[in-house]
């Protein structure tokens, strides 16, 4: 096989503590070096909390792997200082192709809404996802990563958890006052705490190709139900970075996976499909099942689960590593509050009722698509078949179509956090909802409303405002007053938030709405504070 | 003006298990007409088809949830 990409290899340090056999307590752990765990170090270092990242391997993603990458999380990366990279480095699609057994069904434009810093989506191999971030980490003084860690088992105290790690050094013992788990749907972790993880396991198998191109070929997403080439399944086929394209098959249950796996089966499948002229080479290939599973709770004692070791969905959507990087959005202000001492530790349960309800929206979600793509009875089969034959020539079958949907953020709606509305407002800007991002001109430069948002709390008001910040407790709370600080360049601000006159909204840490008014009540804001920290 | 509503006409919210197709024995022989020359398989994708085409066109989803019901569904 060829390679596009060159794995880094990272150095094993031994750290000072094993050297000198001393035991430490780190405020926080982090299990795993992959999206999640790296997004997770890059946030809460941003956030001034020294973070210790342990990991068992030396190297990035074997694989494409996660490959789709949504507004959201990219966002949440570029307030970590990497998002444009992987924007710049990824591949936007607009056009995406739906087949239906021999032939083109339709085909639709995702048609991005305008005036927001990052695209609905890119696709991006893993591998250079987390070389950025890997990179981020080590020009941030705060993020300790260290390959080649292993953790053995994991104690838990009251107030803290003691780890036994192996290095190629041998076995030394250290503590955190919280671990944060990211170590994957196989979560060793997971089982140390001895924490439930259930839900169904679907009896399907995929192989999933990354091949390069030798010609030119569109930079669309084509999705085929049932094509001539692979009779009775589904495949996807989209573009990634470097001319390396990502095909999906699906196999169905009685694939061998060893036996799918290898080249000489792989090959005719690719050539089948792409047709006889098609130039390519196949650079890695792999066989997985999938299983749609969350775990019971979000937090255990002093352990905290993120990504895939809390929730697993099915690929449909892009909503693994997507919403594993919510999960540390969410997490990261609440633990830094906690750590210092300015919120209460039942904050951190407000974790678990915020991102559970996003994990069980994603596997509603990815579930339906997947219900969609491999019907589970004859008569669903029937009805998935005549959408599709009816999409070709009726428009109003097309949105029926679910080859996956682009995953969007789950608002928080119902957060005790939230400060419930007492005012009537229009558009999507609910309490809980994560705030959209519209373009703002400040001192004479263009930049982006978000990129003024995520220190910390903020009140942002429309006109003027009577204070400069407001303090509620420890928390500190700049007011950003709009049409006077920055500029609302287009509109976009004014027709999102529905922003008038002494509109006042208080902004979470994590860019999400805590509270909306229609006049500046600092009372009211302290109120919000308070309530949208569990004090 | 007020009008007295008359307890079996149909809200606009709730399925309409009234008399509403004119001509019914002409319907009636029109639907079986229509499959006559189709295989079992054939028809039952047709009635697939018939069933979303009429679907989309009540576009009411409290109506759709009410039909599935009627029908004997075992749904949520």
């Amino acid at each position: 096989m060829m390679s596009t990409y060159t794995y880094p290899r990272y150095p094993y340090r031994i750290s000072p503590e094993q050297e000198a056999g001393r035991l430490v307590r780190h405020p926080v752990v982090v299990i795993g070096a992959g999206p999640v765990g790296l997004t997770a170090a890059l946030d809460f270092a941003a956030r001034g909390i020294p973070t210790v990242v342990l990991d068992d391997n030396d190297t990035v993603s074997l694989g494409s792997r996660a490959v789709c990458y949504a507004k959201r999380p990219l966002e949440i990366w570029d307030r970590l200082g990497c998002g444009e990279r992987m924007v710049e480095r990824g591949i936007s699609w607009r056009i995406g192709k739906v087949f239906f057994e021999d032939d083109l069904r339709y085909q639709f434009d995702l048609l991005p809404e305008p005036d927001h810093k990052m695209p609905a989506m890119i696709n991006l191999q893993q591998y250079y996802l987390e070389e950025f971030m890997v990179e981020e980490c080590a020009r941030q003084p705060l993020v300790d990563l260290r390959w080649k860690h292993k953790l053995l088992s994991l104690q838990q105290h009251d107030d803290f958890a003691t780890l036994v790690v192996e290095t190629p050094d041998g076995v030394f013992t250290l503590e955190a006052q919280w671990v944060v788990a990211c170590d994957g749907a196989n979560s060793d972790t997971r089982k140390m705490v001895g924490a439930e993880f259930t839900g169904q396991a679907f009896q399907d198998r995929f192989l999933i190709a990354d091949v390069v191109m030798k010609a030119q070929f569109p930079t669309e997403r084509w999705f085929w139900f049932d094509p001539p080439f692979h009779r009775n399944q589904s495949v996807l086929l989209h573009r990634q970075a470097d001319d390396v394209w990502r095909i999906d098959f699906q196999l169905g249950w009685d694939a061998d996976p060893t036996e799918e796996k290898k080249p000489e089966n792989i090959i005719p499948r690719v050539k089948a499909m792409l047709g006889p002229d098609a130039q390519f080479e196949l650079e890695w290939a792999s066989v997985y099942q999938f299983a749609c599973r969350r775990i019971d709770r979000f937090r255990h004692g002093r352990v905290i689960f993120a990504g895939d070791a809390a929730h697993q969905v099915s690929p449909f959507g892009a909503r693994g590593a997507n919403s594993g990087v919510q999960d540390v959005d969410n997490l990261g202000w609440k633990l830094k509050l906690v750590l210092d001492g300015l919120a209460p530790e039942t904050l951190m349960d407000t974790y678990h009722e915020e991102r559970a309800l996003a994990a069980d929206d994603n596997i509603a979600n990815s579930t339906r698509s997947t219900d969609f793509i491999t019907p589970k009875s004859a008569m669903s089969r029937r009805f998935r078949n005549a959408v599709l034959e009816l999409a070709q020539d009726h428009p109003f079958a097309r949105p029926l179509v679910n080859s996956g949907r682009l995953s969007t953020p789950t608002p928080y709606l119902a957060s005790p956090l939230n400060t419930p509305d007492e005012d009537a407002f229009a558009g999507l800007m609910a309490p809980g909802t994560t705030c959209a991002d519209a373009p703002v001109r400040v001192d004479g430069r263009d930049g982006w409303f978000l990129g003024l948002l995520g220190g910390g709390f903020t009140v942002v008001t429309f006109g003027d405002a009577p204070l400069g910040e407001v303090r509620a407790g420890g928390i500190v709370a700049p007011v950003l007053r709009i049409g006077i600080d920055a500029a609302d360049a287009k509109g976009r601000l004014a027709e999102r938030y529905d922003g008038m006159d002494g509109t006042t909204y208080l902004i979470r840490p994590d860019q999400h709405v805590a509270a909306r008014w229609r006049s500046f009540d600092p009372d009211k804001i302290q109120g919000a504070i308070r309530r949208a920290i569990a004090a | 003006m007020l009008h007295a509503m008359p307890t079996d006409a149909p809200r606009h919210d709730a399925l309409n298990r009234t008399p509403n197709i004119p001509d019914p024995d002409g319907f009636y022989e029109e639907l079986i007409e229509s499959q006559r020359l189709l295989s079992d398989d054939e028809a039952q994708l047709m009635n697939c088809k018939l069933i979303l085409l009429l679907a989309n066109h009540v576009g009411d989803r409290a109506v759709l949830t009410q039909a599935l019901k009627a029908a004997g569904g075992a749904g949520k």
